[in-house]
């Protein structure tokens, strides 16, 4: 056996255990080493200079870049590492924007907090930084680059962690920026908008962009009647910002709140999320029947659901149809359930609290209108609700529990379950097993889904056929699983995704912890409310019985598909411009677009934009004709598509393409404005 | 004019042939694009980045980053006037100077509404023995004085006004 190796930290020697630097090290020896780039998720960048301590022989080093080799001498608290830190730290306050008081991560900020712990008083040095534009095009997330302090943590999550790159450092010196690709807004790009940069971000330089002020004025018109919904995950992270244990659960006093604070009626999305099983575990039943567009995708996380747009189209047929749990609730609520409290439904408000920053552009997706209103009118994340309780005056430690509403507040454990990697999954198969096998299952727990690794993969035996499932969270693991799904290499029937590490618990909304342990025991948090409630399973959820039998008929029916189900589109990257390859100068000259998106140029584009060029040169009608490389026509499941006139041509290969421009042109076009 | 569009596109489509579309060779084949546009244009970066399997942010990242690459087009002769320690003692900052009157052109608008001509200084050219330095494209020029650099301007001026473009 290996002898233990040690390491000197302050005169005490300390075993190293695995330990993949200084740092982790140290800080297991009880001495918190203040970081703001260093993030045990992602890869170690060594920039922000605060983890420095002195190594014997070495002189002063950054812990998290260094490897704990045996026998070194570690001091943590010289002069010279206190006087180093501290001017690093004045540093990087020097072009922050401290308006701190006025700053929503105010008391959460790593950099505010460092700056007391560290004792800086002052700030000698100057700004450099001319303000910059803050960007908030987008529903989800304000990126503020005025307070970044240029860690990446943001960058490192977007790449390695989600495999998204939507932003990354531009420029050198002092002119450095963490932005989008050409200095365009996140909007404008291919963010998912998961919120993990948020999640990351030690300042205010990304944070979820808040609606509290539209709610409030909801609840403050009388002429509206405001329903809200709770999400599974946020019964078990609210309380931490009341100082309970992370997992502890607090629906009651939430909904105590909630009432305080003037909503009509309180209701959960685990009910949704009931109902949700109830439609894509039936979805799956046919779909393994008829062996048909499979893997089945869950389409519950809007961030992966964005993605797939965006990413690979091509599987788009794969996502359920099902809505997410969210918008199934708007929809029952404003076109089931506002005639049965009888108000109209322009005058129901619906509310969401959510622990995600993505749930804010699923609301305003134009597929989850009902009559021209939104389903699901406001979202809020668990963030927001935690100071709108502070704005009240809410004293929340004092609160005595109540109950949810009735019928869409009654759920069973398998809605509970689905905030956490893995209880998609586990929840569906607590019902298709039952419906397959047609026998009660022995318990509900299905331990082979739950776990943390980022791709768990199991099989079942499902009505006499191997049933094979895998559960992913985080994008970057399901980049990896569709490639293999794609080259054959992996083999499923059925695949939950989820963006968030971990799942919606760890989501941007939730009040902003790094610890790992917060993850975990926010998750057992979630199975324990589960092991705790009589029904667990979705199918015994006697108001669920009850909605179909009365309002939806059968289950996976034409009113069930009419108000529960949706459908997806493919979806460009980026806004941008196209390359002009021919520029025809005619006036009415005929536009030819090839788009050469990343779908289209696998499927082999370019080769038809060549010979399209050629055949337009060779031809002599360049002057009549613009031919133009495009970014996408949102048409990738038909790649690789051009564009002749106004005719979209899917499936298009370089004879199909020379047809079309042969056929144009004999028919006039692009000819009527020839010189 | 059309076939000069083309003719670019079929260039970017062989450089990043050439290089096997590795992604290790960003920072050359944005060079060799660079050759063919004399800026990197923003869609040209984004079909890069796609052709590349790289976000283009991280594209934009490397190209803003070298000052060798240019985000904004360019004129077609270039005028890197040397600002290191020598040519700066030597006075090249009149040179910029007259440079900057003769063509209207200051820092924050360096290339000429025309697209001829683009003034830029650079800290070091490596030619201090003929300070002040200028290179005009390729051509080096030793032992410059504001009426030189002025005189060679002209000079351009009236072979590109003569029909050589």
């Amino acid at each position: 056996m290996d002898k233990v190796k040690y390491v000197n930290i302050d005169g005490r020697d300390i075993p190293v255990e695995g330990e993949k630097n200084l740092l982790e090290v140290i800080r297991k020896a009880g001495i918190e080493i203040p970081t703001f780039c260093y993030v045990s998720e992602l890869s170690t960048y060594g920039a922000c200079r605060m983890c420095m301590v002195e190594v014997e022989g070495r002189g002063l080093q950054t812990s998290c870049s260094t490897l704990p080799e045996a026998g070194l001498k570690v001091k943590t608290n010289t002069a010279a590492v206190r006087q180093i830190r501290r001017v690093a730290l004045e540093l990087i306050l020097a072009n922050h924007e401290r308006d701190c008081t006025s700053c929503v991560k105010s008391t959460k900020c790593k950099l505010q907090d460092l700056s007391r712990k560290l004792g800086v008083e002052q700030v000698r040095f100057r700004a450099v930084q001319k303000p910059r534009v803050v960007d908030e095009a987008n529903p989800a997330l304000v990126r503020n680059p005025n307070k970044c302090i240029l860690c990446g943590d943001c960058v490192r999550m977007c790449g390695e962690v989600q495999g998204v790159g939507a932003i990354d450092f531009a420029y050198r010196g002092h002119e450095v920026v963490v932005q989008p690709a050409f200095g365009k807004n996140l909007y404008q790009v291919q963010c998912v908008y998961c919120g993990q940069c948020a999640r990351v971000c030690p300042t205010g330089a990304l944070t979820p962009k808040s609606e509290t002020a539209a709610v409030w004025r909801a609840l403050q018109d009388p002429a509206r009647t405001v329903v809200v919904q709770i999400a599974p995950a946020v019964r078990v992270a609210l309380g931490e910002a009341f100082g309970y244990q992370p997992g502890e659960v607090t629906t009651g006093k939430i909904v105590t709140a909630l009432r305080m604070m003037g909503f009509s009626k309180v209701f959960d999305t685990c009910f949704a999320a009931d109902l949700t099983v109830m439609e894509e575990g039936n979805e799956f039943i046919r779909r393994f029947k008829e062996n048909r567009a499979l893997p089945l995708f869950t389409s519950c996380c809007p961030a992966w659901v964005k993605y797939v747009e965006q990413f690979c189209p091509e599987m788009i047929g794969n996502l359920s149809t099902c809505k997410s749990p969210q918008q199934m609730f708007g929809a029952v609520a404003k076109g089931l359930f506002s005639r049965e409290m009888g108000i109209r439904k322009e005058d129901m408000v619906v509310v969401s609290i959510m622990p995600c920053t993505a749930k804010k552009f699923e609301a305003r997706r134009p597929e989850f209108r009902i009559d021209g209103a939104a389903e699901v009118d406001h979202v809020i994340t668990t963030q927001e609700l935690a100071q709108m309780i502070n704005e009240h005056g809410i004293q929340f430690r004092d609160l005595q529990p109540g109950s949810l509403d009735l019928p869409l507040g009654f759920k069973t454990g398998a809605g509970v379950i689905f905030g956490a990697s893995g209880g998609v999954m586990e929840a569906a198969l607590r019902y298709v097993y039952e419906k397959v096998e047609g026998r009660t299952l022995e318990s509900a727990d299905i331990r082979e889904v739950r776990g943390e690794a980022g791709i768990r993969e199991a099989e079942i035996i499902l009505g006499g056929q191997t049933f094979r499932f895998a559960v992913v969270h985080s994008l970057a693991n399901a980049r990896q699983v569709i490639a293999g799904i794609k080259s054959g290499e992996r083999q499923y029937h059925f695949v939950e995704f989820m963006a968030c590490p971990a799942g919606c618990i760890n989501g941007a909304g939730q009040p902003v912890s790094l610890d790992q342990d917060y993850a975990r025991s926010r998750t057992s948090g979630l199975y324990g409310a589960d092991q705790m409630l009589q029904l667990r399973k979705v199918q015994d959820n006697p108001y669920l019985k009850e909605l179909y039998a009365e309002r939806l008929g059968e289950v996976g029916g034409e009113r069930a598909h009419h108000l529960l189900h949706t459908g997806y589109t493919a979806r460009r990257r980026m806004k941008g411009k196209s390359m002009v390859i021919v520029d025809g100068q005619a006036a009415g000259k005929l536009e030819i677009r090839v788009c050469v998106g990343t779908s289209c140029y696998l499927k082999g584009s370019q080769d038809i934009l060549h010979h399209l060029a050629q055949y337009v040169l060779v031809k002599g009608l360049s002057d009549q004709v613009q031919v133009k490389a495009t970014f996408c026509f949102e048409k990738c499941d038909k790649g690789p598509t051009i564009k002749v006139g106004d005719k979209v041509i899917g499936h298009c290969d370089v004879n199909k393409a020379l047809a079309a421009v042969e056929q144009a042109v004999a028919n006039g076009a692009g000819v009527t404005g020839r010189p | 004019m059309p076939t000069v569009m083309f003719r670019k596109f079929e260039k970017v489509c062989a450089i990043l042939k050439k290089y096997n579309n590795d992604p290790g060779r960003l920072i050359t084949i944005l060079q060799e694009v660079q050759e063919e546009y004399r800026y990197l244009p923003e869609e040209v970066m984004a079909f890069v980045a796609t052709s590349l399997g790289l976000s283009p942010a991280k594209v934009f990242g490397v190209a803003s980053f070298y000052a060798h690459f240019a985000l904004v087009p360019k004129g077609k002769y270039v005028i890197r006037l040397c600002d290191g320690t020598a040519c700066h003692v030597k006075g090249s900052d009149g040179i910029l100077q007259a440079l900057y009157r003769k063509l209207g052109l200051d820092e924050k608008v360096p290339t000429t509404p025309d697209m001829l001509f683009t003034v830029e200084t650079v800290a070091c050219l490596g030619a201090c023995g003929l300070a002040p330095v200028m290179v005009i494209n390729e051509q080096v020029y030793g032992q410059m004085s504001p009426e030189k650099a002025v005189e060679l301007v002209e000079d351009i001026r009236v072979r590109e006004g003569s029909g050589n473009v």
